[in-house]
């Protein structure tokens, strides 16, 4: 099994930019078998049927997760939402017993259209980048998952091809770093969640 | 030498078969001409190897009645009902017909209108051996010439009762007493097929399922065999053709559970004796009456040929035949029939001919069966094309090789909706289709269909099959579909096939031959279907939707389970009953989850789920 699960997500992976070389790099410098997992979610699941299990399995083999995305309307693609949804499940991912993820890593690797300068509050965005990466820093938090400096290229679709190679070697060059970029503070305490207050949400198939 | 002499025949024909039909398929002549040949050679007037072949001929004549008997069982008794009006009308027409107009050409040569008449009707007889088989080998067997040869080969079945009993009578001209005889003989004979009718639907099913139940596959061969040969010999003993007993046993199993069984138990006892009964027909040719009297044989040829091929033309235009088939329709009745030699027997014992006019009309029917599969060849090879060409405008014959990536085998329902996505996204495949008139209104909207039966190795190649990436497999008909998956893997392993499953069995079979993208036709339109019923029994589209799919992705792991099993029947069968109660369990787990969830408190359906 991996210790390092990459999760692409691109609804239309042939014509990308930036999250195709990113992926292709990553299958290329998966170090020898088993190291490095890709799994492109919509050339999986097409018809968006998540297999929930085989999902889980990949994600408890890992150390650190890999969410490689572009970043659409100020979020994550349809499919990987619904991954999100489905497979971190109350009382696995998070919730009572919900251990399943406690103590990996999570690295987010993004782009978006508007130029750097656009996330602030003078840019068309008017808030910084961060304000709205905070579903997933939440996220993260919830379910006990370090939350990795993200590594995010701005006016993706404007990048050169020499921009697009050295973002793409400065990722392959963190990969094979990692651990040793990764900020040494103290996890934080997880937020307790009672069983009542949150239901599940999603099962793998809504009751009858 | 006792063992010597036993072995010797049997030698003599499996050599004779096993180098001649190989050659003649080679030859791309077609295995009957192939065993024609190699009994001429075989017989009295060649090497002389055979002395008694007429001997022969009674023994290999099971091979034509166990051949009527796989024909019935093709054909269910619904089926053949439907046939009765082709059968009785054109049938007759044919028969009636030909004999008529030989009889009238006979006439004008003053020749004696009693030996005029027998010999007309012998002459009108057409080989069901000769015809059947082509349409087997040629796989025509379903095709409207094909149901059209049959109507017309068991009218004549049907009609040699009266015509055998015709000679007689027509020798002695007038005798009154004889009525009474062949009235007494058409009384035993509706009696006898209705002791075989009752007789197969009551006692024979379950005497079979008795029989298998022993599982002793020798002794349910036995047992097939002896249903085929006492159906016969019942009508034999009655004046009825054995072979019309043989098909109408067959038709009457066609219903039951072991149908394919019976096929593939008998399927190689048929093919042997039918090699044997035509090398018998070869050898039965007589060539020192082709040296004597060779103007007389090849006129009666010629007019047996003509006038009934006359007839036949004017027959497939009457019944609209499509084109394309035409020629064999015609072809394959127009040739005499191995019946015409008994007739001819009867008459000469009967005084109307001499024994050298026997032998003429015996060589004239025989060459006319030898002909057969060459004048087929060459119409293969000149007529169809054209005749094709002219029901399909616009060169739908495929002639020039076809570059496109993707070649699609079968634009019926189902590979019309792959084509016209296809289309509607701009790749280009090359289709083929063997109807000649859904080509012909496919081309008619533009669409650049070829006709051709995929089946055929060369027309795959000329269609690019050599280069093309991806093979749509998506004909209607399942042996056709496998036939072309083998081709595929056998000579071009580069393509990938995607291919239509019409059943279960079809899919297993698919998938024994490599094939690994396979649809069930029917599995994803009834899905949809049932999400409808959800819908309308107030579920959630979206909730019926991933139930839709959650039972097709359970659907899909049984069938992987299942394949290794799928030639064992039983272990299929328990197989896929415990895969039913699984999902059963598996959904009925989930309801109850689903409950308990719902139970739970601080969580109230109408506000629930938010965050």
């Amino acid at each position: 099994m991996a210790d390092i699960l990459l999760l692409a997500a691109h609804p239309d992976l042939a014509t990308s930019h930036v999250t195709r070389p990113l992926l292709e790099a990553a299958r290329a410098a998966s170090h020898g078998p088993g190291h490095l997992q890709t799994r492109d979610l919509y050339a999986l699941y097409p018809d968006y049927a998540i297999d929930v299990a085989a999902e889980q399995q990949a994600l408890e083999a890992a150390r650190l997760v890999i969410w490689l995305h572009p970043l659409h309307w100020y979020g994550m693609p349809a499919l990987m939402k619904l991954w999100v949804d489905e497979v971190l499940a109350f009382g696995w991912a998070y919730g009572p017993g919900g251990q399943a993820l406690r103590g990996k890593d999570l690295w987010l690797l993004s782009s978006t259209g508007g130029a750097a300068s656009s996330y602030s509050a003078e840019g068309h965005n008017e808030h910084p980048i961060e304000s709205f990466l905070l579903p997933y820093t939440q996220t993260a938090r919830l379910c006990g998952l370090r939350w990795l400096p993200p590594l995010l290229l701005h006016g993706a679709h404007r990048a050169s091809e020499v921009e697009l190679q050295q973002h793409v070697r400065g990722f392959v060059q963190q990969l094979g770093s990692y651990p040793q970029w990764c900020p040494r503070r103290p996890e934080p305490p997880r937020p307790e969640v009672p069983q009542d207050a949150r239901p599940a949400l999603f099962s793998s198939v809504e009751p009858l | 030498m006792e063992t010597g002499h036993t072995l010797h025949l049997p030698l003599i024909f499996m050599a004779a078969a096993v180098i001649a039909v190989p050659l003649a398929r080679w030859l791309r002549l077609g295995s009957i001409l192939g065993y024609l040949v190699a009994g001429v050679i075989l017989g009295p007037s060649a090497l002389g190897l055979v002395s008694d072949p007429s001997t022969i001929l009674e023994l290999a004549e099971l091979g034509v009645v166990l051949m009527m008997f796989l024909v019935g069982l093709e054909l269910e008794p619904k089926r053949l009902w439907a046939m009765r009006r082709a059968v009785f009308g054109w049938g007759s027409l044919q028969l009636l017909g030909s004999a008529a107009l030989l009889m009238g050409l006979a006439l004008l040569f003053q020749q004696p209108w009693r030996v005029s008449l027998v010999v007309s009707l012998g002459l009108a007889m057409s080989s069901t051996a000769v015809a059947l088989a082509v349409l087997a080998e040629r796989n025509l067997g379903r095709t409207t010439a094909g149901q059209s040869v049959l109507s017309v080969a068991l009218l004549q079945d049907i009609a040699a009762i009266p015509v055998l009993a015709l000679v007689p009578i027509v020798a002695l001209s007038g005798a009154g007493h004889e009525e009474g005889a062949s009235g007494w003989q058409a009384l035993k004979a509706v009696g006898a097929m209705l002791v075989l009718g009752l007789g197969g639907r009551l006692a024979l099913r379950p005497a079979l399922r008795w029989i298998a139940r022993s599982k002793t596959p020798e002794i349910f061969t036995a047992a097939a065999l002896l249903v085929v040969l006492g159906a016969a010999s019942l009508m034999h003993s009655v004046g009825l053709s054995a072979a019309l007993g043989a098909f109408l046993a067959g038709v009457l199993l066609a219903e039951s559970e072991y149908r394919r069984e019976l096929e593939t138990d008998l399927e190689p006892f048929k093919g042997l004796l039918l090699g044997l009964f035509f090398m018998a027909v070869g050898m039965g040719l007589d060539l020192a009456v082709l040296r004597q009297q060779p103007l007389l044989v090849l006129a009666l040829l010629a007019a047996l040929m003509v006038c009934k091929t006359l007839l036949l033309t004017a027959m497939a235009a009457l019944m609209k035949m499509p084109m394309p088939e035409r020629p064999v329709f015609v072809l394959l009745l127009a040739q005499g029939g191995e019946f015409g030699f008994v007739v001819f027997q009867l008459a000469q014992q009967a005084n109307l001919i001499d024994a050298d006019q026997n032998s003429a009309l015996v060589a004239a029917v025989a060459l006319s069966l030898a002909c057969t599969p060459a004048l087929l060849l060459l119409s293969d090879r000149l007529l169809t094309p054209k005749l094709g060409r002219k029901a399909v405008p616009g060169g739908a014959a495929l002639e020039q090789p076809q570059q496109a990536p993707i070649i699609i085998a079968g634009f019926g329902r189902y590979g019309q909706i792959i084509g016209r996505m296809l289309y509607a996204n701009g790749f280009e495949a090359t289709v083929l289709d063997h109807d000649a008139e859904a080509v012909a209104a496919l081309r008619r909207f533009g669409w650049s269909v070829y006709f051709g039966d995929a089946t055929r190795l060369d027309l795959l190649r000329t269609a690019g099959a050599a280069q093309a990436r991806i093979l749509v497999l998506a004909v209607d008909d399942i042996a056709h579909s496998l036939e072309i998956a083998a081709l595929a893997r056998q000579h071009f392993p580069q393509l990938q096939v995607v291919a239509r499953a019409r059943n279960l069995q079809h899919y297993f079979r698919l998938r024994d031959l490599g094939v690994r993208l396979i649809e069930r036709e029917t599995l994803d339109s009834a899905l949809m279907s049932a999400r409808s019923v959800l819908e309308l029994l107030g579920l959630e589209p979206h909730a019926a939707r991933k139930l839709a799919w959650r039972f097709r992705q359970h659907t899909l792991e049984q069938l992987d389970l299942l394949f290794p099993l799928y030639k064992d029947e039983a272990a299929l069968t328990a197989a896929t009953r415990r895969g039913r109660q699984q999902l059963e369990e598996l959904f009925a787990q989930e309801r109850e989850q689903a409950a308990l969830r719902r139970q739970r408190r601080g969580w109230e359906k109408p506000d629930g789920g938010s965050h």
